[in-house]
């Protein structure tokens, strides 16, 4: 994000009143474009020496583990302040002030079922049991011993979101349950093999160690397949909030059957047809029946700058900057139409190009000043192109409720004030 | 040169003896034997068609009182939801554009409800009730939706047999469901 300035933020480290020139620079936030930046009336500017340079910094070691900038501290995630309860409950990440395709550990979305629970990973044990030759209890140093890999993966929430309004203003707001992260850890092939496998294992039955005990069902294909027993995220232990110590992970699923906390994975011939698995996260048509065990999360893209929230503060040249991602594999294309749908191009992506990872895409453009309306769609190796929220509704009706991987369009006002097109 | 015949085919099958237990053996030796009173301990799956419930039963009448105690503060009095899900009513609402879901008129199967409770609830002291608690308790609801009489008790045998109207009409994955 570009700068904001609190005019009386001693923490930033600011003696001089700072004088903003234009008010929609603190309205927004967020400021961007040419001549958009926050320019303070200072002595720091040219030809002046800045103050920073005439005095030491901080020591090191003012910061063992490290902190962002203090004048980044409105990154933090989107929180609502009206939930009915913050035990079972979301937080998701700021996607509009986000660079590249990793999500910060600290920016990471949550979704909990039961808190966040405190575990000694000394004391912390994975039971596999189940129709295996060889029952087994793992200790974290245990895990560790196996063969390990990194992979880079999106984690996205089912319900990313609903499909009824109010829709969300911002990018975070509609589909901030998304992040991306390199997971380490050891596959789960490995852990099952070394346990034997009977020929009637269909099914593995994980669950967290939680105050919910989460439990979902995975298909034995998927574990065979690329799941995951994750101990670390972006090169450090996992946090708390994301599992701690350890945590399944499946790539291309649903967020809430990468179960954190994993505590026991008990080996089956059916699914268990956990309360998670048939009360929610099903996906209810208008005619009265659900679809079960839903799994992919089909292929997705959303502009993050320009944005809801955002605002351009002058015509011009303007990057146009997204990320798309797919359950399915690899991002093949992302489309972008500047009017309102009429007409496509090419975004350029970003390498890596990963699969089953946020893809990051980028299109120049020269905004003419008038109204506009952009969008994005994603187009994955499978050929599945993302549809329109009408198309989806047309098939799903609003009560569906997960699996919303619909475009969002932005308009942008003479203004240059960028809203939820479909709000 | 008899002799050197039965060595070699001794050879041979102590070679593929040692060959199949090793693969029979795990490859790492990683990890230590789960006895059946851990698993014992850790294993509260139950499936839908009731395996794995414990022993014990439960009363509907016992399960009001323990509903007062443990579940209205967030469930309501009858189940008509709060700070939780509600729980009672919704049937005949699914196919409809305002659908209720509740265990009466969603969930598929009554033993997930024994299974639940007994792992997550109540949210405040999971795994806190003692099996019979979580029979009456779960007999309790499921009257509340009309499922069990009022004079019910409910064990292994019977929570399975409970018919949960909604139970038919889950279905398979249909997407890619918008194609182009």
């Amino acid at each position: 994000m570009s700068s904001t300035f609190d005019a009386d933020d001693k923490s930033a480290g600011t003696t001089r009143r700072l004088f903003l020139r234009g008010s929609a620079a603190v309205a927004g936030g967020t400021v961007m474009g040419a001549g958009a930046s926050a320019v303070a009336e200072t002595d720091n500017l040219p030809p002046n020496v800045p103050e920073w340079m005439k005095a030491p910094g901080e020591p090191m070691g003012s910061q063992p583990y490290g902190a962002p900038s203090p004048f980044e501290k409105g990154v933090v995630k989107n929180i609502s302040k009206t939930l009915k309860q913050y035990i079972s409950a979301s937080g998701r990440t700021p996607l509009q002030e986000l660079d590249g395709i990793i999500t910060p550990n600290g920016l990471f979305y949550e979704r909990h079922h039961g808190g966040v629970p405190t575990i000694d990973p000394a004391q912390h044990r994975l039971m596999l049991h189940g129709l295996v030759e060889r029952p087994l209890i793992f200790t974290m140093d245990d895990l560790r011993r196996f063969p390990s890999e990194s992979r880079v993966h999106f984690l996205e929430c089912s319900g990313n979101p609903g499909y009824s309004k109010p829709y969300g203003k911002t990018a975070s707001d509609l589909v901030g349950l998304v992040s991306c992260a390199e997971w380490t850890g050891v596959s789960l092939k490995l852990v099952l093999q070394e346990a034997g496998l009977k020929p009637e294992a269909k099914w593995v039955v994980a669950e967290g160690a939680d105050a919910a005990a989460l439990t979902r069902s995975i298909p034995i294909e998927k574990c065979l397949e690329d799941a995951m027993l994750v101990y670390s995220q972006n090169g450090e232990r996992l946090r708390p909030q994301q599992g701690y110590p350890l945590r399944l992970f499946l790539p291309g699923f649903e967020g809430n059957m990468s179960v954190k906390w994993l505590r026991r994975l008990h080996v089956t011939a059916e699914p268990v047809y956990s309360r998670e698995e048939t009360s929610k996260y099903t996906d209810l048509l208008p005619d009265g029946t659900a679809r079960e065990f839903s799994f992919f999360m089909e292929a997705k893209s959303i502009i993050t700058r320009p944005s809801g929230g955002q605002r351009l503060n002058a015509p011009g040249f303007h990057e146009i900057t997204g990320i798309a991602w797919s359950g399915h594999g690899k991002i093949a294309r992302v489309e972008i139409s500047v009017d309102d749908g009429k007409s496509w191009q090419d975004a350029r992506l970003q390498e890596p190009v990963l699969t089953r990872a946020l893809t990051r895409f980028r299109l120049p453009w020269r905004w003419d000043g008038k109204p506009a309306v952009i969008q994005s769609r994603a187009i994955d190796e499978t050929g599945y192109v993302q549809p329109t929220l009408s198309e989806l509704l047309a098939v799903r009706g609003e009560n569906y409720f997960y699996h919303n991987n619909a475009i969002w369009p932005w308009r942008i006002a003479a203004d240059g004030e960028v809203t939820n097109a479909l709000a | 040169m008899r002799w050197r015949e039965i060595c070699s085919i001794a050879v041979a099958i102590v070679v593929s003896v040692f060959a199949s237990e090793a693969q029979a053996q795990s490859l790492y030796g990683i990890g230590h034997p789960a006895t059946a009173a851990e698993i014992a301990g850790w294993n509260i799956d139950i499936g839908r068609d009731g395996s794995n419930l414990p022993k014990g039963s439960g009363s509907v009448g016992h399960g009001r009182e323990v509903f007062a105690q443990q579940c209205a503060s967030c469930h309501g009095d009858q189940g008509e939801g709060g700070l939780g899900d509600r729980l009672v009513g919704g049937q005949g609402t699914i196919g409809t554009p305002k659908p209720i879901r509740t265990v009466g008129s969603y969930w598929p199967y009554a033993p997930t409800l024994f299974d639940y409770i007994r792992r997550a609830m109540p949210q405040n002291a999971p795994q806190s009730l003692s099996d019979e608690d979580v029979y009456a308790v779960s007999a309790y609801i499921l009257n509340l939706n009309g499922l069990v009489a009022a004079d019910a008790a409910l064990d292994a045998k019977s929570l399975a047999a409970v018919n949960m109207p909604n139970r038919d009409r889950f279905v398979d994955d249909a997407r890619p469901d918008v194609k182009k």
